[in-house]
């Protein structure tokens, strides 16, 4: 069951991601990724990271690609408009990707026998402890200094996106 | 077919595709000349590293793989928050999206 799930869900991953390349229109491309998160949600469920795979739908599917979709919509962004400019990525840049898969495959698939729980916490310690409680019991307790700070980062990012897509008058700048 | 049902994934798998996402993501930031999609090339880039931790999580059954997608995602949502606006600047300075065309950092 596991295998047809992953082998269905990995198809519309990369599928999703092919398109995404394929497109020329932004708002495809952001469908086409929205697709490809979600596939990875399932795939994260299939990997017993519970929490992770609601996260991944809400923040990434949710948020970020409703926020992706606003831009695009906001700025009228058109069909992609392609350029004499630069050739370089031809020479350099694919044959480097290439190169980039091919170690990362070798090495990926030769991996086995990666050790026991060697990292500190375990995942499936007492029995009736779910995915969300052994990972909430971690992240409020010895990492809560980190998950603050996200939060200030958070902010910070908050107020940057404001002030940085904020419409200054410039007459009005001007007369100060 | 029964035994196909009860079969393990081999985590091999699982790693081939975060590096499979990884590398499609670097092509789309190569390839693409639209700002939004080269950003978005980009959020596919932190989605095929994000599988390969959750899988090594399963793998070591440790809860610090998890942990770090966590921050990962908020870490993402604030760069996207940041890199959106900043999109909406340059559009407005510029009238375009095209990244051949926004090749000086002054305005």
């Amino acid at each position: 069951m596991h295998l047809i799930l992953f082998i269905l869900f990995a198809a519309f991953c990369l599928a999703g991601a092919v398109n995404l390349l394929f497109q020329t229109h932004p708002i495809n491309s952001a469908l086409s990724l929205i697709v490809v998160m979600v596939s990875l949600a399932v795939l994260y469920l299939l990997l017993g990271a519970e929490f992770l795979a609601a996260a991944q739908v809400i923040v990434y599917a949710g948020a970020i690609m409703v926020l992706f979709t606003f831009v695009v919509m906001l700025l009228n962004a058109g069909r992609e408009e392609r350029t004499r400019g630069s050739r370089a990525y031809i020479v350099v840049g694919f044959p480097a990707v290439v190169i980039l898969l091919a170690i990362a495959a070798t090495v990926v698939l030769h991996i086995n026998g990666l050790g026991g729980s060697a990292f500190g916490d375990s995942l499936s310690g007492a029995p009736g402890s779910t995915n969300l409680e052994q990972l909430s019991e971690v992240l409020f307790t010895k990492l809560l200094l980190p998950f603050e700070v996200t939060s200030v980062l958070i902010l910070v990012a908050i107020l940057g996106a404001v002030a940085l897509a904020r419409h200054t008058e410039p007459e009005r700048t001007a007369g100060k | 077919m029964s035994h196909l049902l009860q079969q393990e994934v081999p985590l091999n798998l699982y790693l081939l595709l975060s590096a499979i996402l990884f590398c499609l993501g670097v092509v789309g930031f190569l390839i693409k000349r639209n700002l939004i999609t080269v950003f978005m090339s980009i959020e596919l880039m932190l989605n095929g590293v994000n599988l390969s931790f959750v899988t090594f999580a399963h793998q070591w059954h440790a809860v610090k793989g998890q942990i770090f997608v966590f921050f990962v995602m908020m870490v993402a949502a604030a760069e996207a928050a940041v890199g959106l606006a900043i999109i909406i600047a340059v559009f407005r300075a510029r009238a375009t999206l095209a990244v051949d065309r926004i090749d000086l950092m002054k305005l």
